[in-house]
């Protein structure tokens, strides 16, 4: 995924000179190629995220377009305040990339992980949060990020990931897909996650439950139309994200649905991370499976909610 | 060097910019008059004499950058640019009221002539490093000059920001320390002690020199040196509430949130006596 993101910010500087790439002090290797062709707009400014935002919008203010790329928690966390002032309420076209989303560097333990990122940058107005799902959506979602509009975070998870999205899925910023149809249930998922639900949902369907799967791969700006017009049609949704529950996609997804004009609201299950900090190291795959979040945890979950319905 | 005990004559120029503030202070009845005050010749200087700049067109992309990163010192940026004509004077009344655009701190996307919205501190020097960047990589001889507090450099994001300066070279930026000694709570000294604070500068990388910020000979002479090809950090000293003996050193005047008109009338009289 990261290795995508960064060939397309690499094919995308050196259609537009404006393109700038500002790192921390990432891996060795890192965007050599771009390095070596285009010196003057590769920035590697060392383990100083406050600075580098501020710098990133500086260079923003005169016309460039930065994108910036570190850890994610790194990124959102230690300077937050650079981001809400010089990114956002300056609303500048800085990017935002954070490597490692959610529970990736699981072994790493909380100090690494990002799972409050959507809830801290979502909070800040004029900001985009993105989380594609795949390489190829990120490939997608990052070629349109050259004209967008104000910041933006997109949130990179490990890589490897089977590729789910497709390039007839007309993939937009700020434009949710729908990857499956629902019947009574819709699990709205984001990032790596929306795999997981795709599984989830050929695993019900085995037991004759119907749940469809949309997309949301933005998860600020909400397509509350979209979420809506199929929320309008299912008994309940199902939100599902690596991340804490508190303020994420659930929060979003629940505020759309209680505040909007349906005249039946569906139940809402928020699956995700709880209010505290991992305690366990071990994998991504492994903490996915202890907080319930493997396809078949989600699966169940949505059994139990349905079987409860019916009670 | 002089020291902070200097006094300086105060010209017309001076004392006009000041009444300018005070004219603020009363249409908010509030303000950090202490921190504007330590500020007037500085800005004086670079808007008389150093700044390229078009009033009329304050987004001239060949424009000089001048950033207040300490903006709660903004009284004083106000009157100059009320001065130059970036803003109506008759604005200035209308400080911090519900519907003015001059603000309690300055604000990019409202004043004109305003580089960058400040008033959070340690934000102003990263910022001005990349309009540097900016304009080494379009080949423009914009000079970027950043206008920091001394209570302000507690922040390590100014630290960060000193090291990738001085690993670019930037020649074209300047940061001025208003070098008042005194920041919210008491002395620089007692809070977090700066010293030696030209031996720091220095050390990461910067051209540095130390004058009186309120000589306004000596500030134009350092600002007219040639540039090396490193960063220039110009340490100012300076006198919180400078011109105003009954705020000159005197913490309490940091900022104001109430003044009385019995205030503002006595920094009239103190105006009107320095004459």
């Amino acid at each position: 995924m990261r290795k995508r993101c960064l060939n397309t910010i690499y094919e995308l500087a050196k259609q537009d000179p404006r393109v700038v790439f500002i790192g921390s002090d990432l891996g060795p290797g890192t965007l050599d190629q771009f390095r070596e062709e285009m010196p003057e707009r590769f920035f590697m400014e060392g383990v100083s995220e406050q600075h580098i935002i501020g710098m990133a919008a500086g260079l923003c203010m005169d016309g460039y377009i930065p994108f910036v790329n570190t850890i994610a928690t790194f990124l959102t966390r230690r300077c937050y305040e650079q981001i809400a002032i010089d990114l956002c309420m300056h609303n500048l076209p800085v990017r935002l990339i954070g490597n490692g989303g959610g529970l990736v560097y699981a072994p790493l333990g909380p100090t690494h992980l990002a799972t409050d990122d959507f809830a801290l940058l979502g909070s800040l107005p004029n900001m985009s949060v993105v989380a594609p799902c795949d390489a190829d959506e990120i490939e997608r979602l990052t070629s349109q990020t050259l004209d967008y509009p104000g910041p933006l975070y997109m949130r990179l998870g490990k890589g490897g990931d089977p590729v789910v999205s497709s390039s007839l899925d007309n993939t937009v910023i700020g434009k949710a897909n729908t990857l499956k149809e629902p019947g009574d249930v819709l699990f709205v998922s984001t990032g790596v996650m929306v795999n997981r639900c795709l599984i989830a949902s050929e695993l019900l369907a085995e037991y004759g439950i119907k749940a469809g799967v949309l997309n949301m791969h933005t998860i600020k700006p909400l397509d509350k139309p979209a979420l809506l017009r199929l929320a309008a049609k299912v008994r309940s949704v199902v939100t599902v994200e690596e991340h804490i529950t508190r303020n994420g996609l659930g929060s979003a997804v629940t505020e759309a649905i209680v505040e909007s004009a349906l005249t039946t609201l569906p139940s809402i299950l928020k699956l995700g991370l709880p209010d505290s900090f991992a305690d366990q190291y071990g994998s991504q795959d492994l903490l996915l499976e202890s907080y319930g979040l493997q396809p078949a945890s989600i699966a169940e979950s949505v059994k139990r909610l349905v079987a409860k319905q019916a009670a | 060097m002089a020291t902070q005990d200097t006094k300086v004559t105060m010209d017309s120029r001076s004392r006009d910019l000041r009444k300018l503030v005070v004219t603020a202070l009363e249409g908010g009845g509030r303000g950090h008059l202490g921190s504007s005050m330590s500020l007037i010749e500085i800005l004086r200087v670079l808007y008389d004499d150093i700044l390229r700049y078009r009033s009329d067109d304050p987004d001239w992309k060949n424009r000089d950058r001048c950033i207040l990163s300490k903006g709660h010192g903004c009284l004083a940026l106000y009157a100059i640019l009320a001065d130059k004509g970036f803003i109506p004077v008759s604005e200035l009344s209308r400080f911090c009221k519900a519907d003015t655009f001059l603000g309690g701190h300055p604000d990019a996307g409202k004043v004109p002539g305003v580089e960058a919205s400040t008033g959070a501190l340690g934000h102003g020097l990263s910022i001005g490093v990349g309009m540097a960047l900016a304009a080494r990589l379009e080949r423009r001889s914009s000079r970027i000059y950043v206008i920091t507090g001394d209570g302000e450099i507690n922040e390590g994001s100014i630290w960060e920001a000193a090291m990738s300066a001085s690993k670019h070279k930037l020649s074209n930026l300047t940061v001025i320390i208003d070098y008042n000694k005194l920041q919210s709570y008491g002395p620089t000294r007692d809070v977090l002690e700066l010293e030696p604070l030209a031996d720091k500068w220095r050390s990461f990388g910067f051209e540095v020199r130390e004058i009186d910020g309120h000589d306004v000979d000596e500030i134009k002479m350092a600002l007219t040196l040639e540039p090396t090809n490193k960063p220039t950090a110009l340490i100012c000293h300076t006198v919180k509430g400078k011109g105003f003996p009954f705020a000159e050193h005197n913490p309490d005047w940091h900022h104001k949130s109430r003044l009385s008109q019995s205030q503002i009338e006595n920094m009239y009289r103190v105006l009107e006596e320095s004459r």
